[in-house]
């Protein structure tokens, strides 16, 4: 497969070459939708549920899994995106990450958050989120779901809907999208 | 040309590329957000210290580098030089020397001195400047919030956002710069940055106003600015600047005014969508008429407001992160 661009980092300069795939593009989608049922199971009242994808990989999961509860109970969920660059605790040590859009139009006060991310890896993106959503009031409480736990944690953080564990190694790297997951290396372009 | 000011200095658009043009207008969108939330603030310079040093008088630059600072969680050094050792004739370096030993990581300066901004970088070549306007040079955020302004009124035209549209809405734009083009480092940064995202500059003022060296600029210079303003997509008016001796280059302000000065008679020129712009302060009366400047083709309160996120662009680009050479990830 030829090298492709990384499309869900914003680490400047870098290209993300896929070495093998992981989960086909359908195991993805059986993966959502295990996660969507877990997700109607622990939240009775989905009505009050917040979806809110993180930029720019958490994007594609955060749509389908609105799209998925919608299909199984009926319930119009309310989403949002948001992109944790200004709260970054590594923003010093590295250069700025190109910031994307943040758009959350409802009011997050007693709601149920659900944050949605592609990879859950060292922690830091959801402390980060967790500081951003700080700022828009207090929500019930927040649950996070992610595609792909690949370990290698920094901080005390976890998953409550997890699509697929994958033990990686650090030199390694993960593309996880709807069309499917992959591993790989992160190179300098 | 440099393709981001991440990690660097801004001094002047003159260096930059369209991409990092772009780039400061984008991240200015995520900071218009920001602006819009109930909490306008964000932990991104949290622990940094950024002086602001205006050697040269400002209101609405300095307030909003500043507000853009503390939005940021940056801690702001305001050095007032009017009651400084400034007055008491400290030179640049020294007081530079000075304000760096207390700990900064950058300086937003305005100085009347052109060049003043590359002097302070070899100064403190660890300290990121951030040029707020020196001499007859540059005004680099001024430039950049009216392209940012420019792009927003137009992409809310086109039912499209800012960050979707990059530079495409400049393309074939005409822009049309007006007044003191010769004193005005307005005008050197806004023909930057227009040019560079694919606009076409034209810049209209009596002879006496336009630079010895107009003909190296990328511009066009109108012969009859009747016509000029009638095929316009934007006209950006510039203060008729008395403090650099504008005055003694025409014959008298009432002169200017009926040659050059937007006149309610002359608005009726225009076409109904072209945009009207001034970086402010204004002289009511000599380069735009009152009731001009207050009608709905005007977009300078809008130029004002975009002002904050702009400066937190530039602000959290250059100031935030590491320098892109010493990226642990390499």
């Amino acid at each position: 497969m030829a090298e492709r661009e990384r499309l869900n980092t914003r680490q400047r300069g870098t290209v993300f070459v896929p070495k093998s795939q992981l989960l086909s593009p359908e195991e993805v989608q059986r993966a959502v939708r295990r996660m969507a049922h877990e997700i109607l199971e622990r939240n009775e009242d989905i009505a009050n549920l917040v979806i809110i994808g993180l930029q720019t990989g958490g994007i594609c999961f955060a749509e389908r899994l609105a799209d998925v509860i919608h299909e199984v109970s009926g319930v119009d969920i309310e989403t949002g995106t948001l992109d944790v660059a200004f709260y970054r605790d590594d923003v010093t040590i590295r250069p700025v990450l190109e910031s994307a859009e943040t758009s959350v139009d409802a009011d997050l006060a007693d709601r149920v958050v659900l944050l949605v991310d592609d990879v859950l890896y060292t922690g830091r993106t959801i402390r980060a989120a967790l500081n951003a959503l700080a700022d828009w009031g207090r929500p019930q409480a927040i649950q996070l779901a992610v595609m792909v736990d690949r370990g290698h944690r920094e901080l005390p953080i976890r998953a409550d809907y997890v699509g697929k564990n994958l033990p990686t190694s650090q030199e390694e790297a993960i593309d996880a999208t709807l069309d499917g997951v992959w591993i790989g290396t992160l190179v300098k372009k | 040309m440099i393709d981001s000011i991440a990690g660097g200095n801004l001094v002047s658009l003159a260096t930059l590329s369209q991409r990092a043009i772009v780039e400061v207008l984008d991240t200015a969108e995520s900071f218009v957000e920001v602006n819009s939330r109930a909490v306008k603030k964000v932990p991104a310079l949290k622990g940094k210290v950024i002086a602001s040093l205006f050697f040269e008088e400002s209101t609405r630059t300095r307030l909003s580098f500043e507000t853009a600072a503390k939005r940021l969680s940056a801690d702001v050094l305001s050095l007032a030089v009017a009651s400084s050792s400034v007055k008491k004739g400290e030179s640049l370096r020294d007081t530079i020397n000075t304000i760096d030993a207390l700990g900064i990581d950058a300086v937003v300066m305005r100085h009347s001195s052109s060049g003043a901004p590359v002097q302070v970088s070899r100064y403190v070549p660890h300290v990121r400047v951030i040029n707020a306007g020196d001499g007859q040079h540059q005004h680099p955020t001024q430039g950049l919030l009216d392209a940012f302004t420019v792009r927003q009124v137009l992409a809310a035209r086109a039912g499209t956002s800012g960050r979707e549209s990059g530079s495409e809405l400049f393309a074939g734009l005409k822009v049309l710069i007006v007044g003191d083009i010769r004193h005005s480092r307005v005008a050197r940064s806004d023909i930057e940055v227009y040019t560079r995202l694919g606009a076409h500059v034209t810049v209209a003022a009596p002879g006496t106003l336009l630079p010895s060296d107009i003909a190296q600029w990328p511009v066009t210079v109108a012969t009859n600015f009747d016509e000029a303003l009638a095929t316009a997509d934007v006209v950006g008016l510039l203060r008729l600047q008395k403090e650099r001796g504008s005055g003694a280059f025409v014959p008298s302000l009432g002169e200017f005014t009926s040659t050059y000065g937007l006149t309610a008679r002359r608005a009726k020129l225009l076409r109904p969508e072209a945009i009207i712009m001034h970086p402010g302060p204004m002289n009511r009366g000599v380069e735009i008429d009152s009731q001009v400047a207050d009608s709905s083709a005007a977009v300078i309160e809008q130029q004002v407001r975009n002002g904050v996120p702009v400066r937190m662009a530039v602000l959290y680009l250059t100031t935030a992160g590491a320098t892109l050479e010493s990226d642990p990830n390499d």
